[in-house]
């Protein structure tokens, strides 16, 4: 830019010419400029277009077609909607995606903050626990899923294992209704905490101390300390790690997948596993598509004010 | 020329994480008063402090050995474990006797070499796209400044905003027949690597860090008449080391982990990925050499782990305290 806005030194050749630009030089210049930036640029426009951009008009319309991808697509309005409120998985679909969401936020979003405050005051073996919180992190999430469901088995999984040794009776875990969705909770719990637990780590360390230490000198014990100095100072990413939580477990398609199938009786089928049923198990993408569109405008909701919230955040410093 | 050149505030950039961490040990050997968080180091000191600390810590390091890594360890042990014994009640906590013979089994039995060495072209070649195309796109929006640049970047970064989840069918058809060329990606690694590229949180991390990049220093290499691939290549990418080495090891571990979208792309048996692989052929196993299987998948992202532990973390952070 600097170099452009200087002014021209000689003025152009032609002055009556009607060249839109007095300075040709510079017009070259910006011309040359655009043409290589968007030679760099093309790469990424193409890969965007194709796998990005057109996909998201292709859902709305997948969504409103009729398609079997062998006739010609025919426009049905509505009734894709239709056929998928009317399934009775819908209902259980939306319930147990909203469920799991809440259970994992009780589990996995206090958690992590808890072990965040206690590791940061902890002075010897800090590395060694932060590579081990993160470690489940590091394993491909499929391994991890596979592995629990052995831990889960009734007979000689570790769990029942471990209860026994308690006195308590074991458990169906995945068989179950009642508690085959919190065994899909707990699993991605586990593989996840590390993540949160590393983020509020960091913003831990960036509180200054010398507001521990007034709050201290005004009386303030453990508790309060925390409340009042802690829980506000790290209020923004608290906030911001609680919309992008929404967002991920509400997609939660890998657990239903591996562990249950959306059993037993529709009690772990979740809308984004129901969706890739319609499409790859019963051949309506259509249907499928509409699911994906109702829960793309729902995340929205939730990306739209962690979007906000995230500008809000750079602007205030 | 080069005397408008201020390399010092892009070298800051770097340093600090090591500097601060050797720093703050110092403090809280010295006085402590500076470093200080939620507990007061006087406190700490009083003998009833100094007991309370020792028990949370030894709470706490055996709590996240049991919690983090004594499911790995099962895993480790029970593969090595005879179904028998697998099956046995209460269960043995050290293996009977050491069979590795196992994880060769499990080896062919899974054709793991076959699916590792996929997994590995698909995370490598997804990587240089990455690399090649995220870079060279961060650098025009950045540096050369394309009209409708900020109308591209805001496109790009818009799709950070939709969950991947709810456009995989209309992605997956895009990848059985790409509009306009009716190319079927299918059991291509192209299926893989083409939308890795497409990633607008990389883009992201390139350009804020490309932005730091004082003008001066490419203008003046711009003057000495350097074109802009040649300033980018000499200039820009050695120093950008830090968030290159970020934005690879993200891209590799990504694509390495991912499940679903393999699952739909690449349904051929011999063109899998490990993990769907393993999914997929999972049922017909017998427990410990389906263990096994798991624990050989797990060792390349956990190794990538102990080698680049700290470049993932200034990954973690730099993308979620900002993103």
């Amino acid at each position: 830019m600097a170099i452009l806005s200087k002014p021209p030194v000689r003025r152009s050749p032609h002055p009556g010419a009607a060249h839109p630009f007095e300075k040709n030089g510079a017009a070259r210049r910006a011309v040359g400029r655009n043409l290589t930036a968007y030679g760099f640029l093309c790469g990424a426009l193409i890969c965007f277009a194709f796998f990005s951009w057109y996909p998201m008009i292709r859902e709305i319309i997948l969504s409103f077609q009729e398609n079997n991808f062998v006739d010609p697509a025919k426009w049905v309005d509505f009734d894709n909607f239709r056929t998928v409120i009317e399934d009775p998985a819908f209902r259980s679909a939306w319930l147990n995606t909203a469920a799991f969401s809440g259970l994992a936020l009780v589990v996995g979003y206090a958690v992590p903050f808890v072990l965040a405050v206690v590791l940061n005051e902890l002075r010897h073996a800090v590395a060694y626990l932060r590579f081990v919180v993160y470690l489940p992190v590091m394993l491909p999430p499929a391994v991890a899923v596979l592995l629990f469901k052995w831990f889960y088995d009734p007979g000689s999984g570790l769990f029942n294992q471990i209860l026994d040794v308690f006195g308590i009776p074991p458990l169906a875990w995945l068989d179950s209704t009642s508690t085959a969705l919190i065994s899909l909770v707990l699993v991605s719990t586990w593989m996840n905490l590390g993540t949160g637990t590393l983020i509020y780590l960091a913003a831990l360390q960036s509180i200054p101390g010398d507001l521990y230490e007034s709050a201290e000198l005004d009386g303030a014990g453990l508790f309060r300390r925390v409340w009042h100095v802690t829980i506000p100072q790290t209020k923004l990413i608290l906030l911001v790690m609680l919309l992008l939580q929404v967002v991920a477990t509400m997609q939660v398609f890998i657990e239903p997948y591996l562990l249950t199938g959306g059993g037993p009786e529709n009690a772990t089928v979740t809308v984004a596993y129901l969706m890739y049923q319609y499409a790859f198990n019963f051949g309506d993408f259509g249907g499928g598509g509409a699911l994906g569109l109702m829960l793309m405008v729902v995340l929205m909701v939730f990306s739209a004010i962690y979007l906000r919230v995230s500008r809000d955040n750079e602007g205030g410093r | 020329m080069t005397t408008t050149v201020q390399p010092t505030p892009l070298l800051e950039a770097t340093p600090p994480e090591p500097e601060s961490r050797s720093t703050r040990k110092k403090k809280y050997k010295g006085r402590g008063y500076e470093s200080r968080s939620l507990v007061s180091p006087l406190s700490l000191r009083s003998w009833h402090g100094r007991l309370t600390y020792w028990a949370v810590l030894v709470v706490v390091v055996i709590g996240f050995t049991l919690a983090f890594v004594f499911p790995l360890y099962w895993m480790v042990t029970g593969a090595l474990k005879s179904p028998d014994e697998l099956a046995q009640i209460p269960p043995s906590f050290f293996p009977k006797d050491y069979d590795f013979g196992v994880y060769k089994e499990a080896w062919d039995q899974l054709q793991l070499g076959v699916f590792l060495r996929n997994t590995a072209l698909y995370a490598g070649g997804a990587w240089l796209f990455t690399l090649a195309v995220d870079v060279t796109a961060a650098y025009a929006l950045s540096k050369l400044r394309p009209f409708f640049g900020k109308v591209i970047l805001g496109l790009m970064l818009a799709t950070l905003m939709i969950p991947p989840m709810v456009l995989l069918l209309p992605t997956y058809l895009v990848a059985k027949d790409v509009p306009l060329f009716h190319w079927n990606l299918l059991n291509t690694p192209w299926a893989i690597w083409l939308p890795a590229a497409a990633n607008g949180f990389f883009i992201f991390l390139l350009k804020r860090f490309f932005d730091s990049i004082p003008r001066e220093l490419l203008e003046a290499a711009e003057i000495d008449g350097a074109s802009p691939l040649r300033i980018l290549w000499s200039i820009v990418l050695p120093v950008s080391r830090p968030i290159l080495g970020v934005v690879s090891i993200l891209s590799v571990v990504t694509v390495w982990k991912d499940f679903v979208w393999p699952l739909l792309v690449l349904p051929e048996t011999d063109k899998m990925s490990i993990s769907v692989g393993i999914a997929s052929l999972s049922a017909q196993m017998p427990q410990n050499v389906l263990i096994a299987a798991l624990v050989i998948a797990s060792l390349p992202t956990i190794l990538v782990f102990f080698v680049f532990q700290r470049s993932i973390m200034a990954g973690l952070t730099a993308g979620s305290l900002k993103g």
